[in-house]
């Protein structure tokens, strides 16, 4: 790639103006499934993020040496191997959560946001900038667990991160622990980073509107002097024009 | 002069055929269902207690309210007069168990407009019943309260009951045809009195508002079905008559599945997506894990309307098939 784009972009895109859920809709299978609490939700993105920054980094060192015809294949050998190393590490060390998340952490492999990346950047560009990219698409995936899991969290059993936030006459939902919560949580979600992007995009379009107009009409202000100054020389000529003849008309008439 | 003044000045209103008018608008339409709802609505407040008009109030005003706030918010003309709003926070109210929490009936009317109505685009783009969404998600949030059944006034001696249904289903006992006729039985505040929804319904079938194919459909199919299964095992399954006045069927079957946004439009559609309701009501009634399963049976089947619509086109008169 010889497009040049600045590292703090390359990072922020993954977070907001690509970020993984919210505008691809990719991987949307755990982040479903998992959410059921905040530290569900971060616990499988951080596992994910780690499985996509290394492989991410690894195919970009190899991307020269893979054939282009079973790339798919090698990337999800990689994939698998690093998939592999968190599911035994999170079995060794945190049993608890490994049985919450349960199959999740071994799906990691097919989840098509991590193929994704490879397919669309690690393969294509310097180690460097797939490291950049993984990690910010890792934080934006990151963010949406976290604010997923927490809002089921918070209205299915009052608490954050195991905290209790809502007073205890708040009767828990069920349904939010359900997938029906999931579904309707991440739609609304999708909903208001929708509502914002187009708020946005209305609110650039009339900013470049406004600017082109004001550009215009000071354009228009320039030309408009221009022309009265010229109009006021050629008056001002003609005036002059006409007082010199008037200043002589019994010579005209003489010479007649 | 001025006859020719005139004629130019007179609006000349241009439109494509029919043109037919009716007095029959969606204003007038919903003032009508309002109207049939009412003797529900009574036998609520007879069979138990007063307490359940707050209820009906709190579920009309959020709903309303919600209707309002969401209009506001996107920017859209204010459709609060057509009354389709109040309807379904009335309709929500009939569907709710006697005695119900005033914050989850509020949780319900928000949960009907906003994610069963207006997400869609508002009046006439729903896909499901939005008084069924409230009740589907009141159902699963609440799952306890809502099938907390209060007895009916007129039996004093305890607090909750069974559902005739439920009873049948989980503990064997047979209730009284008469009582669930008229509706002294536990149950939904409007959906107890077979005899008040019959009023109201046969009223809404008189004056065309709500089309007769889709309850006749379902009466049928499930007189049928549950004759079926009640021919092969007598003793273990329920008589027929029980599923036609048991628990929310007649009330759906006027009220809920003849929705003019949420049901078919052609005539074989109605009898297709009344049958499959009815189906589907069986099969939950009889091998499912709950009582119950009026409310699914038509939110499924809501979901299907475009594909019957599509399959039950009329073909153009004078066109090869």
């Amino acid at each position: 790639m010889t497009k040049e784009i600045a590292l703090s972009k390359e990072f922020m895109k993954g977070v907001w103006d690509q970020n993984p859920v919210l505008k691809q809709a990719l991987g949307l299978c755990p982040t479903l499934a998992v959410t059921v609490s905040a530290v569900n939700g971060i616990a499988m993105a951080l596992a994910t993020t780690f499985v996509l920054v290394f492989s991410s980094l690894i195919i970009s060192l190899i991307r020269n040496l893979i054939p282009n015809q079973v790339r798919i294949a090698s990337f999800i050998v990689i994939i698998a191997t690093f998939v592999t190393i968190v599911d035994l590490v999170m079995k060794a060390q945190f049993p608890e959560l490994s049985k919450s998340l349960g199959p999740y952490i071994p799906l990691i492999v097919v989840n098509c946001l991590i193929l994704g990346r490879q397919e669309a950047f690690s393969s294509k560009n310097t180690p460097f900038r797939s490291l950049i990219d993984s990690l910010g698409m890792g934080t934006g995936f990151l963010i949406v667990l976290f604010v997923l899991g927490g809002i089921r969290e918070i209205l299915s059993a009052r608490t954050l991160l195991g905290f209790q936030v809502l007073p205890d006459m708040y009767e828990p939902w069920l349904v939010m622990i359900l997938p029906a919560g999931a579904f309707i949580t991440l739609g609304f979600m999708l909903g208001f980073s929708n509502f914002y992007a187009m708020h946005k995009k209305e609110k650039t379009h009339k900013e470049i509107i406004d600017t082109y107009l004001s550009s215009k009409s000071q354009r228009l202000a320039t030309h408009r002097a221009e022309v009265l100054a010229q109009e006021k020389a050629a008056l001002e000529a003609k005036m002059k024009a006409k007082e010199k003849s008037d200043d002589k008309p019994t010579d005209n008439d003489n010479q007649q | 002069m001025t006859d020719l003044k005139q004629i130019i000045n007179t609006k000349l209103e241009l439109a494509s055929s029919p043109h037919v008018h009716t007095k029959l608008s969606t204003e007038r339409a919903m003032q009508m269902v309002i109207l049939a709802l009412l003797p529900c609505v009574l036998s609520a407040v007879i069979y138990f207690g007063i307490y359940q008009l707050l209820i009906f109030l709190v579920s009309i005003g959020i709903s309303m309210g919600t209707e309002y706030g969401i209009k506001r918010i996107r920017k859209q003309a204010n459709t609060l007069s057509d009354g389709s709003a109040f309807l379904t926070g009335l309709l929500l109210a009939l569907i709710l168990p006697p005695n119900f929490s005033l914050v989850f009936t509020g949780l319900g009317a928000f949960v009907s407009i906003a994610i069963g109505k207006e997400i869609f685009g508002g009046i006439g783009y729903n896909i499901f019943n939005p008084a069924l969404v409230g009740r589907a998600f009141l159902q699963a949030a609440f799952p306890v309260q809502m099938t907390t059944w209060t007895k009916t006034s007129f039996n004093v001696d305890a607090v909750t009951s069974a559902t005739p249904l439920g009873g049948f289903k989980f503990d064997g006992i047979a209730a009284d045809l008469g009582s669930m006729f008229l509706g002294n039985t536990g149950g939904s505040l409007g959906e107890t009195s077979a005899l008040a929804i019959l009023i109201g319904g046969i009223f809404l079938i008189a004056l065309g508002i709500v089309n007769w194919r889709i309850p006749v459909s379902m009466i049928i199919g499930i007189l049928v079905f549950g004759s079926l299964i009640w021919m092969i095992n007598p003793e273990a399954y329920m008589n027929p008559l029980y599923h036609l006045v048991g628990g929310g069927f007649l009330f759906g079957a006027f009220f809920m599945a003849s929705d003019w946004v949420s049901s078919p439009i052609t005539a074989k559609g109605m009898w297709i997506f009344g049958l499959g309701i009815s189906l589907i009501i069986v099969i939950i009634r009889v091998f499912g894990g709950i009582p119950e399963g009026v409310m699914y049976a038509i939110l499924f089947m809501n979901a299907w309307v475009p594909l019957i619509n599509r399959y039950t086109q009329p073909t153009i008169f004078g066109a090869k098939k």
